[in-house]
């Protein structure tokens, strides 16, 4: 068949060469895709670990400081009103005054500055926990100001730091080789709400408003999306109608997420009246927004289960409802509890939304119902990074490490789920 | 119903003028086996058909001979198989040139979502068989011709493969094997999908390919065994049991196996 | 706590009728009437009709209560503020609710009348709901009390209450899209009173703040959004030209060509990739790879801005490569495994396969995944939010700085505002084309891989 010299063999294997190279050169292009999109993970999460893991400590200031019942103004029977108008303040700076003996005003100032405003809250809780301990002189651990804390963690002995000047960190520089400047595990950065103050600053008010946002979203989208994709699935009839309804679910899945904030804000708030800022509205816009996803993934689950079973139920005379309740439910349950496990991650990782809804706003007290004023945790993380301090960046890395570790969780029980309950017909 | 131990294969498995050898040939998806100890010469310019009960490796075999199991993660291949005295499974060998040399059509046919002249002159594009638009138009239009399908689609040469009718589909596949040039034409059951007179089309072609091709069909029709073929080597259960003379092998079959097989009582 | 004790008062009383309900049931039948259902079924169907009509009362009052009480309020105000613009009286309406649970900062005497008013009026109302809600629980314990006999068919009105309720649930989807289209399309409206259509979809000039400054009260600032457009197509092409290659070999890879381990560990682990929130993104580009490209950009000589488009745009790309690679690794496993074959068997390679046989086959599903791609893209938020600028250029230099629709969105919307300006109103406008312009993508996406997929079932 070939007119030309050479047999087809021949021409075959003239072109193996270029061919071999371009599949070599095709393989390459896959790796170098899959690798590049490994390097990133990796990149990422070394970045938001290595800048986030000194969230996790706190440098504190050791000393033992006499608390003084007459420059307090406090007796032993001193009520808690008494003691929290009582000068800790005053107390500290005196107490650090006698410690370096700073000259004139000026540096004054810039000792006092190296401890943080916390401190003297320290002092007045132990205090107001412990009436005996007026007079005594105690050890306690301050909380230094965040600048220290930085220069203590990041900084002491290579770089130059911008926030404090020679002097202070000279006083440190002794504090620290008489060792009482040390470390210590953050515990106020998972007890404390936010704060201006970033050595104070804590997540526990945006984990519980993410508690209660979630708890919102999981109560109505639960049983909403079950309703839904049972009825989608084992009731509704093949019509227009029908389809509509899929057609809007597929593609609410997919609609920008920040539109459900416009939604929340427009209906929910403007004409519903529904508190801003509370994890109430926060759950009905995630709601809305998650409903998709356990729809689809419950439709899934039930589609997964044989018609036989529902023969079955229905020979020995069962109702479609009771078939469905009884037989196909049950079956499908752990497939749609993983569905709605992944639709709560998404919940969880969600800001745009939320930020229409006014959960952005500052809020130091930790929710205690769904109608209190409050933030969640990636809006925590939004909020914090904004901040132009150091020490705000390394909670904002601290808290997205916090948020990675419960999505490493939620995400770990749905591949869990679904190995431990999967069933195979 | 178990493989038989100690088996060696009736009748004349070997040829004088073998283009593909087979010898002891073994074929394991993971754990499992599937084909075992075959050993079978094809010669050259002969049609042999492999027939046998469902599930007996005929199409495993089959497989074998053009390395198309490599596309299956779990398969592994043990034995020897030889073209004109080479290795194929030699880890040297490239499979692209051997495949370019064995070719296959398979059972339901797959014409390429592109145009008939597409489908055809994608072998010789890859394998680079034509210098010029000239050239490919030629082997394009000699293939469909080979193909006994020329008449049929020379006015819409540009239209869609996929549009064409099922026995048409088939030969187009066939077509395009031919297209390539290669030495050996693997079948795998080409008209189990067919209706019967697309099938009886495929069979004359086959026939008339005999003359320049080497040709191995599987096949669940005995009847197109012994149409198209002149020996037949009959698999059961994974074990060769018997190769002869087509005519033999249904009029006097020397195995008991091979006798219930061709008479019925199972497959 | 009215509603939640309330709530609470409802879920008992259910509780209470299906046990009610099935002794009924349960009593008849001890008399030796052949009832037509279980006895579970009548309390099933007492509970029902005890619950549900207080919950969807309750729900109704909900977002009733709330206007009539503001309605009221406002005939209570001191009348040189109830002659005033609308923006005032809600603001003395919201500061008169303040006072009333007494957190209210400033001292406004004025106001106090309106304030015993509302704690007043809020009293009433809240013993009237409790009273309707209560007794319409009663009522309903009452009459499904009488009706249940041996031949009533407690079990088919059981069943089409729960498919009524199924129906619902689903038709809540339809009610979102509504929901949106309504809230977007009314704000949008409102505003294109004040600004035109066609300054707002053709104007090359961005500048909502000046609306802002009270001594131009007149203007309404500049609303002219094409920089917006310009900026999210910019970052957008940038996202999808990492996206696509990226996410297209990796798939191909995948499927293709690694081995079962190798995908079994590479696919997962893409797929974090898509289930780390946006916030994270966001930060990652505007702390590190901001700072890096600028760096980079500056040791080459080149001006490049701290919130260039390129690093919000790469770190999109990043992004939403798990995105394109699993909805193309779908694809390319819908198409049949006898094509490859077929090219196999003519002694094609892989990579020759993979171009000129399963790419083409998998084309259409391949368009509608990167369709999907680009509509999630041109909505992303936070990335762009946290990344991108805020000024509006109208420029295509990824090393400049750029403004997206999500970005003006989140600006104009965040933070106090007054409803009715047009700056707030532009967000609708804006929320509105976004909506418009992705729900025509998905759409045609989903169509495009719905056609694809029904083609090799």
């Amino acid at each position: 068949m070939t007119k030309s010299s050479m047999t087809t063999r021949e021409k075959v294997e003239k072109s193996m060469k270029r061919r071999r190279a371009a599949e070599q050169r095709f393989r390459m292009y896959g790796v170098a895709s899959v690798l590049f999109g490994l390097l990133c993970l990796v990149v990422l999460f070394g970045d938001i670990l290595s800048k986030g893991t000194s969230a996790f400590s706190q440098t504190v200031i050791e000393t033992s400081i006499t608390l003084d019942a007459d420059y307090l103004g406090l007796d032993k029977n001193a009520d808690d009103q008494q003691v929290r108008l009582a000068n800790f303040e005053g107390l500290i700076k005196q107490h650090f005054k006698d410690m370096v003996q700073p000259d004139g005003r000026k540096e004054r100032r810039q000792l006092y500055s190296l401890v943080s405003a916390g401190a003297s809250w320290q002092l007045q809780n132990m205090v107001l926990n412990d009436r005996s301990l007026l007079g005594q002189t105690i050890e306690v651990a301050l909380i230094a100001d965040d600048d220290v804390d930085q220069w203590f963690k990041h900084d002491r002995g290579h770089a130059h730091n911008a926030m404090l000047n020679e002097t202070q960190i000279g006083w440190l520089e002794q504090w620290a080789e008489q060792g009482i400047l040390k470390t210590r595990f953050n515990t106020l950065f998972f007890v404390n709400g936010d704060s201006r103050e970033p050595e104070l600053a804590g997540i526990r008010g945006a984990i519980t408003g993410t508690f209660l946002t979630l708890l919102v979203t999981f109560l109505l989208s639960f049983p909403i999306g079950v309703a839904a994709a049972i009825y989608l699935e084992e009731f509704a009839p093949k019509n227009k109608i029908t389809e509509f309804v899929e057609i809007n679910i597929n593609n609410l899945a997919a609609v920008p997420s920040i539109t459900f904030g416009l939604l929340g804000l427009a209906i929910f708030i403007n004409i519903f009246g529904v508190a801003r800022s509370t994890p109430l509205v926060g759950g009905l816009v995630l709601t809305l927004m998650t409903l998709p996803t356990i729809i689809i993934s419950g439709r899934a689950a039930i589609k997964a289960v044989p018609p036989s079973i529902r023969e079955a139920a229905l020979g020995l005379g069962a109702s479609r409802v009771q078939v469905v309740f009884h037989h196909v439910l049950p079956l499908a349950l752990p497939g749609m509890l993983t569905g709605t496990i992944i639709g709560m991650a998404q919940a969880l990782g969600e800001t745009a939304p939320l930020l229409m809804i006014g959960m952005v706003a500052f809020v130091v007290d930790v929710p205690a119902f769904i109608s209190d004023p409050s933030t969640v945790l990636p809006v925590q993380i939004f909020l914090w990074s904004d901040s132009p301090e150091r020490a705000f960046t390394e909670r904002t890395s601290g808290a997205i490490i916090v948020l990675l570790g419960f999505l490493v969780i939620m995400n770990t029980a749905a591949v869990m789920l679904r190995r431990r309950l999967e069933r195979r017909w | 119903m178990s493989i038989i131990e100690n088996h060696t294969t009736n009748g004349q498995p070997f040829c004088k003028d073998p283009k593909l050898t087979a010898r002891g040939v073994g074929v394991f998806y993971g754990e499992k086996q599937a084909i075992f100890d075959v050993s079978l010469d094809i010669g050259a310019n002969e049609v042999i058909a492999l027939i046998g009960p469902s599930g007996c490796g005929k199409s495993t075999f089959l497989r074998c001979l053009n390395r198309m199991n490599d596309t299956i993660d779990i398969c592994r291949v043990t034995g020897a198989i030889e073209l004109d005295g080479e290795d194929i499974y030699d880890p040297k060998v490239d499979v692209v040139p051997l495949r370019a040399r064995v070719g296959m059509v398979f059972q339901k046919p797959n014409p390429f979502p592109k145009s008939i002249y597409d489908n055809i002159a994608y072998g010789p594009r890859i394998h680079g068989l034509a210098q010029s638009r000239v050239e490919l138009d030629e082997i394009v239009e000699k293939s469909l011709q080979r193909a006994g399908l020329w008449n049929e689609v020379k006015d819409r040469l540009h239209a869609p493969g996929t549009g064409l009718s099922g026995g048409q589909q088939q030969r187009l596949c066939i077509a395009r094997t031919i297209a390539v040039d290669p030495e050996v034409i693997l079948m795998d059951e080409p008209c189990s999908a067919l209706d019967p007179i697309a099938t009886a089309k495929i069979e004359e072609l086959i026939d008339e390919l005999r003359e320049n091709y080497t040709i191995a069909i599987v096949t669940h029709s005995m009847q197109q065994a012994a149409r198209v073929s002149q020996r037949t080597a009959y698999f059961h259960l994974g074990q060769l049991i018997e190769v002869n003379p087509t005519d033999q092998v249904f009029t006097t079959p020397e195995h008991a196996l091979t006798e219930a097989y061709i008479t019925g009582r199972f497959g | 706590m009215n509603y939640s004790s309330l709530i609470i008062a409802v879920l008992i009383l259910l509780g209470g009728a299906y046990l009610l309900g099935r002794n009924r049931a349960r009593a008849i039948a001890n008399q030796g009437m052949k009832l037509h259902s279980l006895p579970t079924h009548y309390g099933a169907l007492m509970a029902l009709w005890t619950g549900l009509p207080p919950l969807l009362l309750l729900l109704l009052w909900g977002l009733m209560e709330p206007r009539i009480v503001d309605q009221l309020l406002v005939a209570q105000l001191p009348a040189h503020i109830q002659n005033g613009s609308g923006a005032e009286i809600q603001l003395a309406v919201s500061k008169v609710h303040n006072l009333a649970i007494g957190s209210g900062v400033s001292e406004a005497p004025e106001l106090q009348p309106a304030v015993k008013h509302l704690q007043a009026l809020q009293q009433r109302f809240d013993l009237l709901q409790a009273g309707v809600i209560l007794a319409l629980a009663l009522i309903g314990v009452a009459l499904t009390w009488r009706r249940i006999k041996a031949d009533m068919r407690a079990r088919s009105e059981v069943e089409r209450i729960v498919r009524y309720m199924l129906f619902a649930s689903s038709g809540i989807a339809v009610l979102t899209t509504l929901g949106i289209l309504a809230s977007v399309v009314y704000e949008a409206w409102l505003f294109f009173h004040k600004v035109s259509i066609f300054e707002f979809l053709f104007g090359t000039s961005w500048s909502p703040q000046i609306a802002l400054r009270a001594d131009q009260s007149g203007s309404s600032g500049d609303f002219g959004a094409v920089p917006l457009f310009a900026g999210t197509l910019l970052i957008s092409l940038i996202a999808m030209v990492i996206a696509v290659p990226v996410g297209l070999m990796a798939a191909i890879y995948l499927s293709e060509y690694a081995t079962s381990r190798v995908r079994s560990f590479a696919k997962p682990a893409l797929e974090i990739l898509a289930g780390i929130p946006t916030v994270v993104y966001g930060f990652f580009a505007a702390l590190t790879v901001a700072p890096i490209i600028r760096g980079l950009g500056e040791s080459m000589g080149l001006d490049v801005s701290s919130e260039s488009a390129l690093a919000a745009g790469l770190v999109m790309g990043i992004m939403i490569i798990p995105f394109v690679s699993s909805l193309s690794d779908d694809v390319i496993n819908a198409v049949p495994q006898s094509l490859r074959d077929g090219s196999y068997g003519l002694g094609a390679t892989r990579s020759e396969t993979v171009r000129q046989v399963v790419i083409p086959a998998a084309l259409p599903g391949i368009v509608g995944a990167v369709m999907l791609a680009v509509s999630r893209a041109i909505g992303e938020t936070m990335i762009v939010a946290m990344a991108a600028g805020l000024a509006a250029n109208l420029t295509f230099n990824p090393l400049d700085s750029v403004t997206t629709v999500t970005v003006q969105i989140v600006t104009l919307l965040v933070g106090d505002q007054e409803f009715d300006s047009p700056k707030t109103l532009a967000a609708f406008a804006l929320g509105l084309v976004l909506f418009l312009v992705t729900l025509v993508l998905n759409y045609v996406a989903l169509k495009i891989v719905q056609k694809y997929r029904e083609q090799y079932d």
